[in-house]
């Protein structure tokens, strides 16, 4: 009798894993009006802010500006539709290379002119050519081509444009005469130069996390209610203080005003560290733990590399 | 009075009770420190734990937290495996006195005042006393050293012994835990010295997060090294500590133990040597082969060993009853399964990452490769702390049904839990992102049982060993006055050849 009710409880737990899981790319979310403008710039003033999680005292010689959120689906589309009528991309079949992997994908595509290669162990070589931008039919996609015109899903154009390579980011700030922010100037809009304790800030918001301060693994937002766990994308500038349906967000701003700096989304940052050609990717997602929305920590791929939780804004 | 004094000689006076107070120590950790990570910051119990213990979590010192855990549980680890070695290896009575009272006193005083440091505040005072507790476990690893000291006389093995051996008597099987040691000695150092230059600029760091930084010092490089190597060792010494439980004899024996004091000098080497050498890898791999092969003849020692008793009434055994005596006894079966297990988990993983890395693992985020990095290296740890449970558990004397469950829990539940830590951290392999949610669950929902009920055991475990202290004629007793017993013959033994020795000096003065 006890080994059957073991058993019976070992596979009442096992059938609860078993339950369907929401097919992420099958529901569309409620759109939500965060009232947070994704075409707004906020100014970070040159000089020295304590860098990486040691604080070391860094200058930055001069100011710059970054977007107050990460560029989101309806700004890459419309990015895609310009830069498609000037010829700048392509669609169809693109080859990608990843380590001594090369396979073929159909996508949105265009010229990249390559890195300087050293030959070093474990360095990735990044060749001259037509690259990935966007590829078209992945699950993951929220943007979408009809032949003729790129448009966002409509739920989703003020999520943020995830999917896209490095190679796409570089290219959408290029294209404005923008750039990707480099890591140090990431950090800084994203920490400021405030001290506790004589340590910088861990967060943009200060030195704790709550649940509603971001998006980040398991932080019970209302898209995770709709997804799972593993959660999706909010909007930009969601975690702004407002309440959505109930759901109480936490001002999550950093000092000089940007959201998403924590959580969200992965941001691609503008470095190409010699003799690896690794891309870093800053801020944490909707799928890291917290430990990985501490402004200094870091993930990194290959500039082919996209993914649903990685996007990017853009600096000047 | 007499009734806590008796209690406190056992659990700090005998290697039996030094062993229990030791895996006391780290399951109270376990259970404890457990609770901040993993479905438990989920629950909202990390934050309930955080609160009433008046944890001090900054962030930006979290990796540096995690070092002190580590090595607070390493150094346990290590001191556990220490009482053992000192109670089945030959030694003089004085010399395992010594070694496990130093090894106490450093060990408790390296896991008190360095998870002090780590969680209740940075007072540099209990870092002094944290590196004084590690100074002690290395102090009492150099008198290990000393008393394992193969070359003795009396620990020479006759011409006829069925242990390996050289020519003229020298115990291979002893050599192999003195090289052991000593390489432990010389990877503590390493670890020892590059921390001196902590806060000399050197920082904290997680190796995992470095891994892919094409530039890294040589500190940083000394540190990766000695993390590597100290685990290896500590496994190192656990499989010759089963080899001596299980009796590992015969060719098998003979064999392997050459192969294992080569291939610990040759990894310790090559581990360490990945400061200034390009190819030290290709070292820890040759070194790896001796260590390994030395594992698998254990392996296959124990399990023929098991069939062969199982089946030892029967005169020709089918194959189903070979399988049958194999399983009988999981304590005694486990250590060579986990073994074997760990090929799957840690080793297979190590190799296929190895030679897939630019064509897999690097195409993968830095955060993929870093989960299987840890993964299984926490796998290798966690193996390691069964087979000593499966030691500790025979030797409490476990027997009949809570023997079989005891061991089948853990072999089975364990089993699962890293198999599903496995496949979550291979899951690029033949899931997208976009996906992933069906596996990722159910990964970590098995995970979760697994662990969650190998702890349940190892509480119910020590809970019986617990409520065993409070009879007066409890398993506690029995084994202190064993152990008295023995030590007593011991030393007697040593006194008549004392005696024998003074006698024959005399008789040459008189001459």
């Amino acid at each position: 009798m006890r080994r059957a009710m073991m058993l019976l409880v070992l596979g009442v737990l096992l059938l609860a894993a078993c339950a369907p899981e929401p097919n992420v790319s099958a529901i569309t979310p409620p759109y939500i009006d965060t009232g947070v403008d994704p075409e707004a710039w906020a100014l970070i003033p040159a000089g020295v802010f304590p860098f990486g999680q040691h604080d070391h005292p860094t200058l930055i010689e001069t100011d710059y500006e970054m977007m107050i959120t990460t560029v989101t689906n309806e700004q890459f589309a419309r990015y895609l539709n310009e830069a498609l009528a000037a010829g700048v991309i392509r669609v169809g079949e693109v080859e990608v290379e990843a380590g001594e992997q090369v396979w073929i994908e159909e996508g949105v595509a265009g010229y990249y002119p390559g890195e300087p290669y050293d030959g070093y162990k474990h360095e990735e070589e990044i060749r001259a050519g037509d690259k990935l931008y966007l590829p078209l039919y992945d699950p993951g996609v929220r943007i979408l081509f009809d032949g003729v015109q790129f448009a966002s899903i409509p739920e989703y154009r003020n999520h943020p444009a995830t999917m896209v390579t490095w190679f796409g980011a570089n290219a959408y700030c290029s294209f404005y005469d923008w750039r990707l922010p480099l890591e140090v100037e990431w950090e800084k809009a994203a920490r400021g130069t405030e001290l506790v304790d004589g340590r910088g800030l861990p967060f943009p918001w200060g030195t704790h996390i709550e649940r509603n301060h971001a998006n980040f693994y398991s932080s019970f937002d209302l898209f995770e209610k709709m997804f799972g766990k593993l959660g999706n994308t909010t909007p930009v500038g969601l975690f702004n203080g407002q309440s959505y349906n109930g759901f109480e967000t936490l001002n999550g701003a950093s000092p000089y005003g940007l959201y998403d700096m924590a959580g969200n989304v992965w941001q691609w940052t503008g470095d190409d560290y010699p003799k690896q050609h690794y891309r870093h990717m800053r801020g944490g997602s909707f799928y890291s733990y917290e430990v990985d929305l501490r402004v200094w920590k870091f993930n990194s791929a290959g500039p082919q590399y996209y993914s649903p939780q990685v996007g990017f804004r853009c600096a000047r | 009075m007499h009734f806590i004094k008796d209690r406190f000689n056992y659990l700090f006076g005998s290697t039996r009770g030094l062993t229990l107070t030791a895996i006391a120590v780290v399951s109270i950790i376990t259970a404890v420190w457990g609770m901040l990570s993993g479905p438990m910051v989920e629950w909202g119990i990390r934050d309930v734990v955080v609160k009433l213990l008046n944890l001090q979590m900054v962030q930006a010192e979290r990796e540096a937290r995690i070092i002190m855990l580590y090595h607070t549980i390493a150094m346990t680890i290590v001191a556990i495996e220490v009482y053992i070695i000192t109670e089945i290896l030959p030694m003089k009575r004085h010399q395992q006195t010594m070694i496990n009272a130093t090894i106490t006193a450093g060990y408790l005083t390296a896991a008190v005042f360095g998870m002090a440091f780590a969680y209740w505040g940075q007072n540099f005072i209990f870092h002094g006393l944290f590196l004084l507790g590690q100074s002690l476990v290395f102090f009492a690893g150099i008198l290990l050293a000393t008393a394992l000291w193969p070359w003795k006389k009396e620990y020479r093995l006759a011409p006829d012994s069925p242990y390996a051996h050289t020519k003229n008597g020298l115990d291979l099987e002893r050599l192999a835990f003195f090289v052991m040691a000593v390489a432990t000695l010389l990877s503590a150092s390493w670890g020892a010295v590059t921390g001196s230059y902590w806060g000399n600029g050197h920082e904290t760091f997680l190796a995992e997060d470095l891994i892919r930084n094409p530039f890294k010092t040589y500190l940083q490089k000394a540190i990766i090294g000695h993390l590597h190597i100290m685990l290896t060792l500590i496994a190192v010494a656990i499989t010759l500590i089963v080899g001596r439980w299980l009796d590992f004899k015969g060719l098998l024996h003979r064999i392997a133990m050459p192969l294992m004091i080569v291939g610990t000098i040759i990894i310790t080497f090559g581990a360490l040597s990945v400061v200034w050498l390009e190819w030290a890898h290709t070292t820890i791999y040759v070194g790896s082969v001796g260590v390994m092969l030395a594992a698998l003849f254990f392996v296959i020692y124990s399990w023929d060993m098991l069939i062969k008793e199982g089946t030892a009434g029967i005169r020709r055994p089918t194959f189903w009853q070979k399988i049958k005596a194999l399983l009988s006894d999981p304590l005694r079966f486990g250590p060579g399964w986990q073994m074997v297990f760990m090929n799957f988990t840690v080793s297979g993983v190590g190799i296929f990452m190895a030679v897939k890395l630019t064509e897999i693992f690097r195409v993968w985020p830095h955060r993929e490769e870093r989960i299987t990095l840890t993964g299984h290296w926490h796998i290798l740890a966690s193996l390691i702390a069964t087979i000593i449970l499966f030691y500790f558990a025979d030797q409490s004397g476990l027997k009949g049904k809570a023997r079989k469950w005891f061991g089948w829990t853990v072999i089975i539940m364990s089993n699962i839990a890293f198999a599903s830590v496995t496949v979550f951290s291979m899951k690029r392999l033949f899931v997208g992102e976009a996906e992933q949610q069906n596996i990722v669950n159910w990964t970590m929902l098995l995970t979760d049982i697994g662990l969650a009920t190998v702890l349940l055991v190892l509480a119910i475990f020590m809970a019986w060993r617990l409520i065993d202290l409070f009879k007066a004629r409890g398993f506690w007793r029995a084994e202190y006055n064993q152990e008295i017993k023995r030590s007593a013959e011991a030393e007697i033994e040593e006194q008549r050849k004392k005696l024998k020795e003074l006698e024959e000096t005399l008789k040459e003065v008189e001459e």
